[in-house]
C-alpha cells in the first residue's frame, strides 16, 4: 500500500515530461546573441568589398573606412567636427530636459497649469518635430540660435509627456498617506512626487536622446559649416563614400553611447525597482 | 451648547464628535454620528462591510473628500495606519519611518522605532524586500514614531496571514501598553476586536448602534466565558446566527 504511493508519482512524473511537454517560450539566451547579426553584416561587407562584388563607389571597403578615420583623426578634422555636434546635442539635451521637466511639473501639479500647457504641448506634439523648420529658419535665422532651438523642440516633447505622465500616475493612495502625515509640500515633492515620476522622466530620457541625434543631423545637413553632418554633406558633394560611412559609424555609435548612459542611470536610480527580481 | 461641549474635551476626552454627517452622490453614510473616546482609550469598531466605518476613520483622521457636515475634535499628533502598508517602494525601510518627523534626532528615533517592531537591523533594506507582516511592522514604527496621541486604524491587520495577524495583535499590545495613544481600530474580526479593545462599537444603520464595554483583564483568551459571551453578543447585533453551530 505505502509502497505503492510512493513509486506511481515519479513514474507519472518522469514519463510525460520528457516527450510530451509542450513548449512555447523562447530557449535559453544565446551568449553575446546581440553582436551575431551586426557581425554577420561586418562580415558580408568586407568578403563583398574584398572579392569585388560590392563596388566602392556605392559602398566603400571597411578597410577604406577604417584609414579615412584614421586619416580623419590625424588630420583633427573628425575631433572638431564632433565636438561642434556634441555641443549642439549637449546644450539642447540640457535646456530641452530643464524645459520639459519644469513645465510637467507645473502642468501635473495644479490643474490651471495643465489646463494652460498641456494642450499647446500636444499640439506640438501632433506636429513632425522637422516640419517647424521652415519656419524656424524664417524666425532664427541659419545660424547657432536655429539648430539649438530645433533641437531643443524635439527634447522638450518627450520629457514632457513621459515625466507629466509619471507624475499623473503616481498612486494615489501614496498621496493619502501623505495627507495623513502632513508633509509639507516641500517634502511631499522630494520623497513622493519627484522619485515617483522618476521612471517616466528615464523613459523620455531615453526618447529624448534619440530626438536630439535625429534633429543634429537634419539641422547639420540643412545649412552648416561644421559638425558631423557637414562633414557628411561636403563629402556627399566630392562623393566620398568613405566619409559618409565614418559618420554614420559615428552617429551610431553616439547613438548608442548615449542611450547607454541614461540606462546605466535608470539602472542605478531604480535599483529599488529591482529588490523583487533578486 | 458648543461652551458646554469645550469643558468636555479639556477634561477628558482624546476624541469628540458631533452630529457628523457624511455623504456622496446622494447617498448619506454617516447620519448624526456622535461619538466620544477618552484619553487612552483603546476603542475597536465593528461593522458589516459598507456600514462606513473607513468613513468615520477617514473623517476623524482629516483625509476624506466627502462632503458633509459635524464637529470633529481630535489631538494634535494623530498618526493613520492603512490596510495596506503603503510604505513608499523607493525610500529604504528607515527612510519611510522617519519621513513624517521632522526632529534633528529622527534617525536615532526611527532605528528604536524599528527596534521595538522586531526590525533592528533592516534599516537599509527596501520595503519591497520585506514580507507582509514585516511591511506592516514598519508602518506601526511609522505611526508610532511621532509619539501620537491617537492613532487611527484601519483593518491594519486584515491582509495578512491568520499567524502573523496573531503576532501582530501582541505586538500591538505591547505598543499600546508602552506608548499609551488613544486608538480607534476599524475591524471586521470581531475576536480581534475583543482581544485588543477595551471598548467594542459598532457602526449600524448610519450611527454607532452598540457600545459595549470589555470588561476582562489581558492578555486575553478566546476560551474564557466572557470572552464567548461578548463575541455572541456582537455577533447577534451584526446579524450573524450562531445557533446552528
Amino acid at each position: 500500500m505505502t509502497t505503492s504511493v510512493l513509486t506511481r508519482p515519479e513514474a507519472v512524473a518522469t514519463v510525460p515530461r520528457q516527450h510530451s511537454r509542450h513548449r512555447l517560450r523562447l530557449g535559453r539566451p544565446i551568449p553575446l546573441g546581440v553582436a551575431i547579426g551586426p557581425l554577420l553584416l561586418l562580415a558580408v561587407w568586407t568578403i563583398g568589398s574584398a572579392i569585388g562584388w560590392i563596388e566602392t563607389r556605392v559602398l566603400s571597403a571597411p578597410w577604406t573606412v577604417v584609414t579615412t578615420a584614421g586619416e580623419l583623426i590625424a588630420e583633427g578634422r573628425l575631433q572638431e567636427h564632433l565636438a561642434v555636434s556634441a555641443q549642439r546635442a549637449g546644450i539642447s539635451l540640457a535646456v530641452g530636459t530643464t524645459v520639459g521637466v519644469v513645465l510637467a511639473l507645473i502642468s501635473g501639479l495644479s490643474r490651471w497649469g495643465e489646463a494652460l500647457i498641456d494642450g499647446p504641448v500636444q499640439i506640438k506634439r501632433a506636429i513632425p518635430p522637422l516640419a517647424l523648420l521652415p519656419l524656424l529658419i524664417l524666425w532664427f535665422g541659419i545660424g547657432e540660435q536655429m539648430k539649438i532651438i530645433t533641437i531643443t523642440l524635439s527634447v522638450v516633447v518627450p520629457i514632457y509627456i513621459h515625466t507629466h505622465n509619471g507624475l499623473r500616475s503616481i498612486d494615489a493612495r501614496y498621496v493619502e498617506l501623505a495627507e495623513s502625515l502632513r508633509l509639507p509640500r516641500s517634502v511631499f515633492l522630494r520623497r513622493v512626487v519627484l522619485p515617483g515620476a522618476l521612471p517616466g522622466f528615464l523613459l523620455g530620457m531615453r526618447f529624448a536622446v534619440v530626438n536630439a541625434w535625429l534633429a543634429l543631423v537634419v539641422v547639420e545637413q540643412v545649412n552648416s559649416f561644421s559638425g558631423i553632418g557637414y562633414m557628411m554633406e561636403l563629402a556627399r558633394q566630392y562623393g566620398q563614400t568613405e566619409v559618409i560611412i565614418v559618420g554614420l559609424v559615428l552617429y551610431a555609435l553616439l547613438g548608442l553611447l548615449s542611450d547607454g548612459a541614461v540606462r546605466l542611470v535608470q539602472r542605478r536610480a531604480l535599483s529599488w525597482r529591482r529588490t523583487l527580481a533578486h | 451648547m458648543a461652551a458646554d461641549a469645550g469643558t468636555l474635551t479639556a477634561t477628558s476626552y482624546a476624541v469628540r464628535v458631533r452630529n457628523l454627517v457624511r455623504g456622496t452622490n446622494g447617498r448619506v453614510i454617516l447620519d448624526n454620528l456622535d461619538l466620544d473616546i477618552a484619553q487612552g482609550e483603546f476603542v475597536a469598531l465593528l461593522g458589516r462591510s459598507g456600514s462606513g466605518k473607513s468613513t468615520l476613520l477617514r473623517a476623524i483622521a482629516g483625509i476624506d473628500n466627502l462632503t458633509g457636515s459635524g464637529l470633529i475634535e481630535t489631538p494634535e499628533k494623530c498618526s493613520f495606519v492603512f490596510q495596506d502598508s503603503r510604505l513608499l517602494p523607493w525610500l529604504r525601510v528607515l527612510d519611510n519611518v522617519v519621513i513624517g518627523l521632522r526632529t534633528p534626532d529622527a534617525r536615532e528615533r526611527g532605528r528604536a522605532a524599528l527596534a521595538e517592531v522586531g526590525l533592528a537591523g533592516r534599516e537599509r533594506a527596501w520595503p519591497g524586500e520585506l514580507s507582509g507582516g514585516e511591511q506592516q511592522r514598519v508602518a506601526l514604527a511609522r505611526a508610532l514614531v511621532t509619539e501620537p496621541e491617537l492613532l487611527l486604524a484601519d483593518e491594519p491587520f486584515g491582509a495578512l496571514d491568520a499567524l502573523t495577524r496573531l503576532r501582530m495583535h501582541a505586538l500591538l499590545g505591547e505598543l499600546c501598553a508602552r506608548h499609551r495613544p488613544t486608538v480607534l481600530l476599524v475591524t471586521h474580526d470581531v475576536d480581534e476586536a475583543i482581544t485588543l479593545a477595551d471598548r467594542v462599537l459598532l457602526l449600524d444603520n448610519r450611527r454607532i448602534g452598540l457600545d459595549l464595554q470589555i470588561d476582562l483583564p489581558k492578555p486575553r483568551s478566546h476560551r474564557q466565558p466572557r470572552f464567548l459571551e461578548y463575541r455572541e453578543t456582537l455577533l447577534r447585533a451584526l446579524g450573524v446566527d450562531q445557533t446552528e453551530d
